[in-house]
């Protein structure tokens, strides 16, 4: 008496296509692809561009300029030539525009969503359902200080800090950019922004955002480059201050760079962080959880919960149970509304990802790879799990920055905090566990900038973010975010004695 | 310390015995469910995007899968009898239009209903044991039971006793669905939580296990009488249950949601959290049932809509 026509065989039905709309990126609009000075559209000065691909299709995106040493200079010359006028601004005016880029940001929701989609691989439920939002909430929650930075704890008026030099990386585009540019803005910094390159089209698209809001030219400027532009914007003596998210080799080259300089630095680099499971976990929740810590974004992610560290009496158990769900993951075209698992930023990052997973069956580790097919074009990698990893492993020790999850065991909780802090990082730590105590009693042991208890990868502007150790220091987001971008101001020491 | 049951996959809970204190003991050793974790799959699960051939094939399986219900004080037999027409070709307009799965009703109008489908693949269910608060002797539920059975009756949804469970008493719930199992005969149990007044996904899941345990061929979220009734996150929890019992013991039981799905979005949305959480073996009438009374008409609005592209008024399709 059946009449569903669809096959009824484990494991379920196959959705059909739901592909987001491409033409709302509007990827042949005017500026695409020129540099964003003063104010207005450029070309590089010696006319240089690169090629910017998508990562699930090979596809030719846009050229985009590359900008050199000359560019940098007009674009940092460009930010300090407003600052005047932007830090003297009265904060409910800096407020004011802030607000209106997060409301033209919501507003345009779609447009980023996709666009990110094409220039990154990662897929539109997370564009549209975390990475936009997030940023248009990081505009919100600083648009809403910049006319109270009395009370950010630095004591009555602190100055902004200057120039800006903000490095941000190829995995959350946007979001890295509004990690930084929002309070650099309400601080009342002006800003030269370096994105990544081989993401550089929502930063472009951003910065057209900005001149539509009729934000004073010069207060944010775009040099799209690759690691010379990014150098060129470090070495700058006109930048007061750099704030870089990367890797931990570059992060350590900046901070070579700057020692011996006034200029400031914040650094948010790689990491490798244990999600720990302990044996009254909520097993289903963990589940979803270490799917979220790995999985989320590929696992290009700096706090991935890559290191999954599992009491040995559920290992069995918990293995068992993810490489199941990890088997109803739908990976490919990233614009359909249904893919949990997008593409590969780059055949350089696909490569780094498939060596690091022959390490690990190298060391003797036993890798289980989920039985889903790949796409032919694009850069793809399935979720991959390694049990029986050793913590002397290198895939317990490297940062992979993709969907591979390395699990290891401990039989107390004295064990798992070691071996959690057993790494050169420190950017994040999960817990997971009924039992408050021990989540409290855990987190005061961990070194990691950010602990999470029965949840994982979960960010609010209201909340700072950042590491200890290699993983890099200051904080974005929260008042400690802020005052990255402040200076205690002048008159202090009169009041302080 | 609470045992983790679940990984020992060579318990079989059915053999737990009648004692309450291993049924206690097993219910209490089973994992946790976090609330924010829980309700975080669930609203993630309700962003899957239904096109096409996909969302043809699920209305027509909602259909398949509605227990078309009246529990009314005000129910005739002339009404139950325009239901069950109702049940059998919900659209008359097009007998491309699956029947529904069972039409459920009080049990002094089982013998209508039954006369009404007979011969159909249409099943009659009634609601018994004191439906819907169940405040009445083990006498009177058994007598209810019985007389639904007699008179027709293919399905009998029973509700546990709240009181009993909210108060530790596993084993006399469990001992009251054993005794109206015993009843029902060859009829089939299904076992209604009322998930509302059970507060916290600890309970659901406990309940979901005392139900399989003691022998529920289906558990059910809620009368319909109480509200919150069949939420995604219950739902969730419940189908996890269902899920691990088969993966202890290798029987698949069934799982019906209740009270408050009015339209075919939410539907395919609980059509969705079975498929991704147990899989399509359960994507059938004999294992998924969605209790509905109202859901009918939008899922025939939305399908007439798949092919005409206009969503009509709901004049264009028959009330009862």
């Amino acid at each position: 008496m059946s009449r569903f026509p669809l096959d009824l065989g484990s494991p379920g039905w196959e959705y059909a296509p739901a592909p987001e709309a491409r033409t709302v990126a509007r990827l042949d609009a005017g500026a695409q692809g020129r540099l964003f000075i003063g104010g207005t559209w450029q070309d590089a000065a010696d006319g240089a561009t690169f090629p910017t691909h998508s990562p699930a299709t090979d596809e030719h995106l846009a050229d985009v300029a590359l900008a050199g040493g000359t560019d940098v200079d007009r674009a940092v010359a460009a930010a300090r030539a407003a600052l005047p006028a932007w830090s003297g601004l009265p904060g409910a005016e800096r407020a004011k525009l802030l607000f209106r880029l997060a409301r033209m940001l919501q507003e345009r929701a779609r447009e980023f969503a996709v666009l990110e989609v094409l220039d990154n691989g990662k897929p539109i439920r997370e564009t549209r359902d975390f990475d936009v939002p997030t940023a248009a909430a990081h505009l919100f929650h600083h648009a809403g200080w910049a006319d109270k930075l009395d009370h950010a704890g630095l004591g009555p008026a602190p100055r902004p800090v200057g120039v800006v030099g903000a490095i941000v990386p190829w995995n959350f585009p946007l979001l890295m950019l509004a990690w930084k540019v929002a309070p650099a803005l309400a601080s009342g910094s002006t800003v030269v922004l370096k994105p990544a390159e081989t993401t550089p089209l929502t930063a472009l698209r951003f910065a057209e955002l900005c001149e539509q809001a009729d934000l004073p030219p010069g207060v944010l400027n775009v040099v799209t480059g690759a690691g010379a532009t990014g150098a060129a914007l470090v070495r700058h003596p006109g930048v007061d201050k750099i704030a870089f998210t990367g890797s931990t080799a570059v992060g350590k080259d900046i901070q070579r760079t700057l020692a011996g300089t006034d200029r400031r630095l914040t650094l948010e680099l790689g990491g490798k962080a244990a999600n720990i499971v302990f044996a009254d976990a909520p097993i289903d929740e963990t589940i979803e959880g270490i799917v979220d810590g790995i999985f989320f974004n590929q696992g290009h992610v700096c706090c991935a919960g890559s290191r999954l560290l599992v009491e040995e009496p559920v290992h069995d158990l918990v293995v068992e149970r993810l490489t199941r769900r990890i088997g109803t993951l739908r990976l490919g075209d990233p614009l359909d509304k249904n893919t949990d698992v997008g593409a590969i930023n780059s055949p350089a990052q696909l490569a780094r990802i498939r060596e690091l997973a022959d390490v690990g069956e190298a060391e003797g580790a036993q890798r289980w790879t989920a039985d889903c097919p790949l796409p032919e074009r694009g850069n793809w990698f399935p979720p991959t799990v390694f049990t029986g990893v050793s913590q002397s492993s290198r895939i317990a020790q490297e940062e992979i920055f993709g969907p591979v999850l390395s699990v290891l065991t401990f039989r107390t909780p004295d064990e798992a905090v070691t071996k959690a802090n057993n790494t050169p990082y420190g950017l994040s730590a999960g817990i997971w566990t009924e039992k408050g105590a021990r989540i409290l009693w855990m987190a005061d042991r961990l070194r990691a900038g950010v602990v999470w208890a029965n949840t994982f990868n979960r960010f609010d502007p209201a909340s700072p973010f950042g590491g200890v150790k290699e993983s890099g220091f200051g904080r974005e987001g929260g008042r400690q975010g802020l005052h990255a971008y402040l200076e205690p101001s002048a008159d202090r020491g009169g009041i302080d004695g | 310390m609470a045992a983790l049951v679940l990984p020992d996959l060579d318990v079989d809970p059915r053999t737990l015995g009648d004692g309450e204190a291993a049924l206690t003991a097993f219910l209490r050793g089973l994992p946790g469910v976090d609330r924010v974790g829980n309700e975080r799959r669930a609203a993630q699960l309700a962003t899957r995007s239904l096109k096409q051939d996909t969302k043809r094939a699920l209305i027509d399986l909602a259909i398949r899968t509605v227990d078309l219900t009246t529990l009314e004080g005000a129910d005739t037999p002339a009404r139950v009898r325009s239901l069950c027409a109702r049940a059998l070709r919900p659209d008359p307009a097009d007998a491309e239009v699956p029947p529904v799965a069972a039409v459920c009703v009080y049990p002094d109008l089982v013998a209508t209903a039954a006369e009404a489908v007979a011969g159909s693949s249409v099943r009659v269910a009634a609601v018994a044991t004191a439906f819907p608060s169940g405040r009445a002797s083990r006498t009177v539920k058994l007598t209810d039971t019985r007389e639904a059975v007699a008179a027709g009756a293919d399905e009998i949804d029973m509700v546990i006793d709240r009181g009993a469970f909210l108060s530790g008493r596993y084993g006399a719930v469990a001992d009251e669905i054993r005794a109206v199992k015993e009843v029902c005969g060859d009829a089939h149990l299904k076992v209604i939580l009322e998930t509302g007044e059970l507060a916290t996904y600890d309970n659901v899941r406990r309940a979901s296990w005392l139900a399989l345990i003691a022998g529920a061929d289906t558990i059910k979220t809620s009368t319909g009488k109480v509200s919150p009734a069949a939420t995604h996150p219950v739902a969730l929890v419940m189908l996890q249950a269902v899920r691990d019992f088969h993966l202890m013991t290798g029987e698949r039981r069934g799982v019906k949601v209740a009270g408050g799905i009015r339209t075919t979005k939410d539907a395919l949305r609980h059509l969705v959290l079975v498929n991704e959480t147990v899989g399509a073996d359960w994507l059938t009438p004999d294992r998924y049932r969605i209790g509905a009374s109202g859901l009918l008409t939008d899922l025939l609005l939305q399908r007439q809509k798949l092919r005409t592209g206009v969503y009509g008024s709901a004049d264009r399709v028959t009330l009862d």
